[in-house]
């Protein structure tokens, strides 16, 4: 656990750095983000870090995912495409176990992480959200300030210390790249800020509660691309720790930084491979069609 | 003929705000006039002595005291059942659910009924239970006008609460119970409106505490003693044949016409700086 805390706050420092590149040089930064393209991670399905097994989705009688297999790599990024309805965001929730929240719902099938099975009884299902942080399409900010809203997850989950939580709190804004405009006002309601800022909140707020997985559903569709830029790069050092998985509507934000690409189409997985394999030599006729652009 | 139309309903609607104002402005200028004269340090400081109602020394403190006694025991009361109310039905059962429906039918059913019928549905269960008029009396009576106010008031705010603000808190690892802290903290500007608006009600209200509450000339000491509100006083005064009384009920009815003005307007800034505080 320590090494881990050690290791994201490497990682944070390093991206905080990036992040003054951007704003200092312009163009330094984006030669930075394409050597940071070329550190695609060699996938290694043998061990995936979520794994789902015939799994169907049913809402409100409605069949949403049908029949999904999937393995998820560890420690790289999966991006999940396809048009919208498809059942991404379904999948995700399924994920974190978020799904059974809404009304009607049938799950059947599994899903493995780290080879458990979350839908096991004995499993704490505290701990499975609490290993997953989901960035919702959404961004939704608690009812209270900017500091609180980072300092939640920690504190629920135990940290009562003051000095460390502003730690925390200082080091997640700076990795979501929103420290510099929010130091000023820490303690003001947190949905003051614009949308943007606000998905970049949730972002550090999803962070701070040390997940394994990142679930971004659309994590950056609100962000100009300069900041839109600055996520991505923060993602792809953070898959050095974690394992993640974003959907997104950007085929080019997929193409720059997906190492295993998932399209989907209609609540079926269609294909899975390698983004190279994806985007390069897809082996579906639909699949082809929609990275021509052809449909979305 | 369209521009005629328009100027029409523009007259109407002209006409009514100033009925409505004008009322207001004459019911203030009524319990002014009378009130104010009789109005003295002695009304707000001093209870009742001997022959006060026939036109000697004292004052309402009693019922100044006995109002706030009972209003606030009643808000407590009904904020302890309606807080768990709002909460089940907004957290804990699905949107679209047969039982919060039923919950908000009957919250509006109550609401619609006269606190008379509340006066005697209380004294009815003192009656039962062999109590005699009272304080405690009066709070239950009292709560269970206020109840249904606090319910739908709060209800309202609680609904507009969205689902992506438990999904939020849940995606983080959060409880049921952190779940519920998150909500409360959401809609706790529309909780002190609530709570004005209640206190408003209830520290008007003559009909619930007529038979619950009772009336006395000093200031309770126990919940089993029975109590003075103002509402009373003024009722009570105003049928006396004694110029001087009447004229003391337009002082405790100016003094009540203060206290709920002083509350509406609080909650009126409350409910517009919560209307400011969302995007
Ligand atoms: N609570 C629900 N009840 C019934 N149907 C639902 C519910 N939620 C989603 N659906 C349906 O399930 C399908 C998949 O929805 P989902 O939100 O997963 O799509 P998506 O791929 O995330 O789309 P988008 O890209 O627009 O976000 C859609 O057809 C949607 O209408
Ligand atoms: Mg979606």
């Amino acid at each position: 656990m320590n090494t881990r805390l050690l290791k994201s706050e490497n990682i944070i420092a390093s991206s905080m750095n990036n992040g003054k590149d951007v704003f200092l040089l312009e163009e330094g930064a984006e030669a930075q983000v394409r050597t940071l393209l070329l550190q695609k991670t060699k996938l290694d399905l043998t061990a995936p870090h979520i794994s789902v097994k015939n799994l169907n989705v049913h809402l409100q009688k409605k069949h949403v995912l049908k029949d999904v297999n999937l393995d998820i790599p560890n420690k790289a990024i999966t991006c999940i495409i396809g048009p919208s309805g498809c059942g991404k965001t379904t999948l995700l929730k399924t994920f974190n176990r978020l799904l059974e929240q809404s009304v009607d719902v049938k799950i059947d099938g599994h899903v493995f992480v780290d080879g458990e099975d979350i839908h096991d009884k004995n499993v704490e299902i505290i701990n499975i959200r609490k290993k997953m942080g989901l960035l919702s399409q959404r961004p939704c900010p608690l009812p209270m300030s900017i500091f609180d809203n980072i300092a939640y997850g920690p504190r629920i989950h135990g940290n009562r210390n003051m000095k460390e939580l502003s730690r925390l709190v200082e080091n997640y804004l700076k990795a979501a790249g929103l420290w510099d405009e929010v130091k000023d006002r820490l303690h003001s309601p947190a949905n003051r800020l614009s949308i943007g800022q606000q998905q970049r909140l949730c972002l550090a707020r999803g962070l701070a509660v040390e997940p394994e997985i990142i679930l971004g559903d659309e994590a950056t569709s609100a962000l100009d691309p300069i900041s839109s830029k600055k996520i991505e790069e923060l993602f792809v050092e953070l898959k050095r720790d974690y394992s993640i998985i974003l959907v997104t509507h950007t085929l080019r934000q997929a193409r720059r930084i997906a190492d295993y690409v998932v399209f989907m189409y209609l609540g079926e997985v269609i294909e899975a491979g390698s983004a190279d394999e994806i985007f390069n030599n897809p082996q579906k006729e639909l699949t082809r069609e929609y990275i021509s652009g052809a449909f979305s | 003929m369209r521009k005629f139309e328009e100027r029409f309903f523009k007259v109407l609607m002209i006409l009514a705000t100033i009925i409505i104002l004008g009322s207001l402005f004459m019911i203030l200028v009524a319990v002014v006039k009378r009130g104010l004269p009789a109005m003295s340090w002695d009304m707000v400081t001093k209870i009742p002595s001997g022959g006060f109602y026939l036109g000697k020394e004292g004052g309402l403190l009693n019922a100044i005291v006995g109002s706030l006694y009972l209003v606030l025991g009643s808000t407590v009361l009904g904020l302890i059942i309606a807080i768990p109310v709002v909460i089940y039905i907004n957290v804990y059962l699905p949107k679209k659910s047969f039982l919060a429906d039923i919950t908000r039918l009957s919250a509006d059913v109550l609401f619609g009924i006269p606190s008379i019928v509340y006066g005697a549905f209380g004294f009815s269960l003192m009656v039962y239970f062999g109590l005699k008029t009272s304080l405690f009396g009066g709070i239950i009576a009292v709560a269970l006008l206020i109840t249904p106010i606090l319910i739908r008031s709060m209800d309202e705010v609680a609904r507009l609460v969205p689902k992506d603000l438990k999904d939020a808190a849940l995606s983080l690892g959060a409880t049921r119970y952190e779940i519920i802290r998150v909500v409360l903290k959401q809609i706790s500007p529309g909780i002190t409106t609530a709570i004005l608006l209640s206190i408003g009600r209830a520290i008007g209200d003559a009909a619930s505490v007529l038979f619950t509450a009772g009336y006395t000339d000093s200031i309770p000491t126990s919940l089993s003693q029975p109590v003075a509100t103002l509402p009373l006083a003024i009722f009570f005064q105003l049928s006396s044949p004694i110029q001087e009384v009447q004229d003391r009920a337009y002082a405790a009815a100016l003094i009540l016409t203060l206290i709920v003005l002083a509350l509406s307007l609080a909650a009126r800034f409350y409910s517009s700086k919560f209307s400011k505080n969302k995007i």
